[in-house]
């Protein structure tokens, strides 16, 4: 049974990917510009040159026919390579992946790290004075962009992580807190506080526990949201990681790097939701 | 507290009113240019001073809200609405619609939509007005920015499909679709408020970032997001403080949105 | 034009002039992206340039000080058969950085890498842009002669692009004649050239160039990042600033502001006027009027551009050349003068009327147009911004719209869908009509 559900969910993200990887190959496709090169612009360059330039991607123009090889490419560990670096996209992957594991994974746990050390006194008591002040942090941490959040810990030399972390966390902070809040309102609360039991004890067990399926789901969420996150970040703060990639991959139409990048950030995001999802599974059988 | 959610009301009025008239209140147009008063320090003249080609802050900002506190939350809207739909059903009905919602959601979160941004901009005539040029940004950015609510959505609905009431309105012999309506649709609403206090700065802050390829608000229209984007030099901000405006009215009206938005008791 | 920091290229003259705190003498700057090849024939970037410069020997080099030619590789040269040859007699005593032996064999092999078709090179095309082949021929160990098809005029300029490769070394591309040698390369984050120990050059007391020990190129896009690191004091030079960052560096540290003058970069605006484009035929009628254009360039105030977008860092221009450009630039040429009255009469020469605010054609078309930039680009965005507001004083709607690169690169270049452009122009080449 175990087996079958597993299997189920390798053939949907398998699935998916596949889909994710045509999409994002045809967006990128039709997208203007697309096949444009900077180098036209060189007024050295002869009629020639130009010439072969454009001709140079022409194994891009079918869409369908590029993903086919891509595919193939893969099967046999072939990434491709990429024209706006210059080097094969698995060098490119090796290099960066791990600078943006390392800035995403530490971002996410401060992020939740804030989030949930501010929501969950709102499972343990009513304050306005402290709503107010948490509505007021995370809604000028939210306010802030995310590149005026990184010049300033470029500013102060803290690490970028703490900017994903402060643009993960207002939004976490407001779905669990609306969560609790929503958890706090049933009935059963009002008798638990009825019966004497304690702050922690009630805001614990029977306002966040019942919650945690919901809080779960997040965490699929916030994956995608530190990754989002990491693309200005590291912008702005030079930092070699896949983020910078992708955006320079963009600004080039550097279509096999693109794939390769929507493949990842989609097999990223599926494998964090369906482990939260599996979370979730696991929480509601030990409770049924 | 009805106290602090009629002032958040009587604040997020003034300023939707100040954006209204900011015809008759801006001391000059958005677009005018005093050339010989670039960086202007506060003044009488300019309240809150001059930016570098010498144009009236507080007019960009008072014109700038039209924009952002218009279509940023229609776009929150959108998406917020689309949420619900496809994660509460997606939720609540479960079977081959989940599994097949959950492949779109994770779709949708991963797929690169700016080249579908670029791609609708291209279409456009290059002679189409700004305005309608921000509009449908917007409304693409609604129509694609649903999906991160849509999974807290689905989970919190598929915690409701076996609470009791729904157990009981079925029982009785109400339809699915009907349980859904009156039922679920209604107990989505913390997170769905959520979902959309969140993404109406998100959207204005995107907006800015959208500029940088060419999505953005044309010049000389401003917006609350262009404006944010000043805010990446520190040494002007910290010669004019003011430069912050932008920034702390932002910060007002969503936590104005907040308090309106929330329930009654949690402010008990 | 942009008056920016001319690029400190002869960066072996500033060395004894630095005081540096590590017991090693390194150099660092920034490259403002990451190199996309170190193999000097193929480099068409800026970063893989300034690689190329510090590593690369040439047989002549040209002082971006004087303008003037001088000898390199080649001890002497000449230019003959009215412009179609030139021999070189070469340095002798040079090897490369792993000790191969530099010999004429290798400007042969170097001439022929960078006339092959396939190569797409900037350097080679420039060759070849008299069209016909061009042959190398070796006249003994040390001299060499270069023919081409047709005269070209200026040849030896080319030369000053063009980093000798060994025909014989095994390390190929990386075995250099310059005075430094690529040591580490991390993508991402940094290039590292240590000296050539055996770069063939001293200095007039006979001690072996260069000076410095290693220059360290950081790469770094983001400019407010780089002048933060500068004024840390984790680089020793920037160049090329944006007009308020280097306000503000005068302001903070008023010793390391240094104008060095007019560059070699220029912005213009042009109008469409492609035949087969897709835009209204109203409107290529405007742009191809020459009454037009000079009308819309009198109601452009460049000294207010200059003032409020350069900072007073720019100059208004008559053309592309820069006054930085000795030989090419025309100081008789004055730029049209910012006069709306003449403009509005130019533009009733040719049928245009104002009504109720609006500049009308002669059939009646309100005279609209739009100008594509690219975005993310302040310096443009206000440029057109305030061209906008000029133009608006006579009636004329501009509409501004920005473009991620590609985007204005499709338009420009192929698709021809644009009306007008404001772009930049980078002259490489000192000669305007070196292509």
């Amino acid at each position: 049974m175990v087996f079958q559900r597993l299997a189920r969910h390798f053939v949907t993200i398998f699935v998916t990917l596949l889909i994710g990887g045509l999409l994002g190959a045809t967006l990128v496709r039709l997208a203007p510009g697309f096949g444009a090169d900077e180098r036209e612009l060189d007024l050295r360059l002869n009629e020639q040159s130009i010439r072969m330039l454009r001709q140079a991607r022409s194994e891009e123009q079918n869409v369908f026919r590029f993903y086919l090889q891509h595919l193939s490419g893969l099967y046999r560990g072939d990434l491709g390579f990429s024209r706006s670096a210059n080097r094969p996209i698995v060098e490119l992957l090796e290099d960066r992946l791990p600078v943006t594991v390392r800035s995403a994974s530490a971002g996410l746990l401060l992020g939740w790290f804030l989030g949930l050390a501010l929501a969950l006194p709102t499972a343990m008591m009513s304050s306005t004075a402290y709503d107010v002040a948490t509505t007021a942090l995370s809604g000028l941490v939210l306010c802030l962009p995310a590149a005026v959040l990184a010049l300033l810990f470029l500013f102060l030399e803290g690490p970028e992580a703490l900017a994903i972390g402060l643009v993960v966390f207002p939004k976490l902070f407001r779905y669990v807190r609306s969560l609790l809040e929503d958890a706090k309102a049933q009935l059963h609360i009002l008798t638990a506080k009825a019966k004497g039991l304690g702050v922690f004890r009630v805001g614990l067990w029977h306002v966040l526990a019942p919650a945690m399926p919901q809080v779960l789901s997040l965490a699929g969420v916030s994956v995608n949201l530190a990754l989002g996150a990491a693309i200005p970040i590291e912008v702005v703060c030079d930092s070699p990681g896949i983020g910078q990639l992708a955006w320079q991959a963009a600004l080039a139409r550097d279509l096999p790097l693109l794939v390769n990048l929507t493949l990842l950030v989609t097999l990223f995001t599926m494998i964090a939701n369906l482990c939260s999802d599996l979370m979730i599974t696991a929480s509601g059988a030990e409770q049924a | 507290m009805k106290t602090l959610r009629r002032v958040a009301l009587t604040i997020l009025t003034l300023v939707f009113s100040a954006s209204l008239l900011a015809d008759f209140l801006a001391p000059a147009s958005f677009a005018t240019q005093f050339r010989e008063s670039p960086n202007a320090s506060p003044s009488v003249q300019f309240p809150l001073g001059t930016d570098e080609l010498g144009r009236d802050r507080l007019s960009r900002l008072l014109y700038g809200s039209r924009i952002s506190l218009l279509l940023a939350p229609a776009a929150a809207l959108l998406a917020t609405l689309t949420a619900a739909l496809i994660g509460g059903t997606a939720g609540y009905w479960g079977n081959w619609w989940d599994r097949m919602a959950v492949i779109i959601t994770d779709l949708f979160l991963s797929l690169p939509w700016l080249f579908l941004l670029l791609t609708v901009r291209a279409t456009l005539p290059l002679n189409v007005p700004p305005l309608i040029s921000v509009v449908i940004t917007f409304s693409l950015l609604g129509i694609l920015g649903w999906a991160t609510a849509a999974r807290v959505v689905r989970a919190q609905a598929r915690s409701l499909r076996t609470a009791d009431f729904v157990l009981q309105a079925r029982a009785i012999g109400y339809r699915r679709s009907r349980v859904f309506f009156v039922q679920v649709l209604p107990n989505l609403k913390p997170v769905l408020t959520a979902q959309f206090w969140v993404l109406v700065p998100t959207f204005i802050l995107a907006e800015a970032n959208l500029g940088l390829l060419g999505l953005g608000v044309a010049e000389p229209l401003p917006s609350w997001g262009n404006l944010l984007r000043e805010l990446e030099n520190f040494s002007a901000v910290k010669a004019n403080p003011l430069l912050l405006a932008p920034l702390f009215l932002l910060v007002v009206v969503v936590g104005c949105l907040q308090v309106i938005l929330s329930e009654e008791e949690r402010f008990q | 034009m942009k008056r920016l920091l001319l690029f400190l290229i002869i960066v072996t003259q500033l060395f004894p002039a630095l005081a540096y705190a590590e017991s090693e003498r390194e150099l660092r700057f920034c490259l403002r992206a990451e190199p996309k090849t170190f193999n000097p024939v193929l480099v068409a970037d800026e970063p893989s340039e300034t690689i190329r410069y510090l590593t690369g020997g040439v047989l002549l080099r040209m002082n971006r000080l004087t303008q003037k030619l001088e000898p390199e590789l080649a001890a002497s040269w000449r230019v003959t058969d009215n412009g179609r040859q030139i021999l070189f007699k070469l340095r002798e005593g040079v090897v490369f950085s792993d000790g191969t032996p530099f010999a004429a064999d290798d400007v042969a092999f170097t001439i022929r890498t960078l006339m092959d078709p396939q190569l797409n090179s900037p350097t080679g095309d420039a060759f070849r842009s008299g069209g016909g082949s061009v042959d190398a021929q070796v006249i003994g160990a040390h001299g060499i002669s270069i023919r081409f098809s047709t005269p070209v005029a200026g040849l030896e300029r080319l030369f000053d692009q063009v980093a000798i490769l060994s025909s014989r070394s095994v390390r190929k591309e990386m075995a250099v004649l310059g005075p430094f040698v690529v040591s580490e390369h991390k993508p991402g984050s940094h290039v590292l050239l240590r000296r050539n120990p055996q770069y063939w050059k001293r200095d007039a007391q006979g001690q072996r160039l260069p000076y410095l020990d290693s220059v360290r190129l950081e790469i770094q896009q983001n400019r407010d990042t780089e002048m933060l690191r500068f004024l840390r004091g984790q680089f020793h030079v920037i160049n090329n600033m944006d007009p308020a960052l280097f306000d503000r560096l005068r302001t903070e540290s008023p010793v390391s502001a240094r104008d060095a003058g007019p560059s070699l970069e220029s912005e213009q605006m042009w109008f469409n006027q492609v035949a087969v484009s897709p835009i209204a035929n109203y409107k290529k009628t405007w742009f191809r009027s020459k009454n037009f254009r000079r009308a819309v360039s009198e109601a452009i105030n460049r000294d207010d551009l200059c003032r409020l977008v350069f900072l007073g860092r720019a100059n208004a221009a008559a053309g592309p050349v820069s006054p930085a450009n000795k030989f090419w630039f025309n100081a008789a040429l004055k730029p049209h003068t910012f006069d709306q009255a003449s403009s509005l009469r130019r533009l009733q020469s040719e049928g245009f009327r104002l009504q109720q605010g609006r500049l009308l054609d002669a059939q009646g078309h309100a005279v609209e147009f739009s100008v594509i930039t690219n975005a993310g680009n302040k310096t443009r965005e206000r440029m057109a911004t305030m061209i906008q507001q000029d133009l608006k004083k006579l009636g004329i709607q501009l509409n501004i719209v920005t473009l991620d690169f590609p985007s204005l690169i499709e338009r420009i270049s192929r698709t021809f869908n644009y009306e007008a452009c404001l772009l930049g122009l980078v002259n490489v080449d000192l000669d305007p009509m070196g292509k």
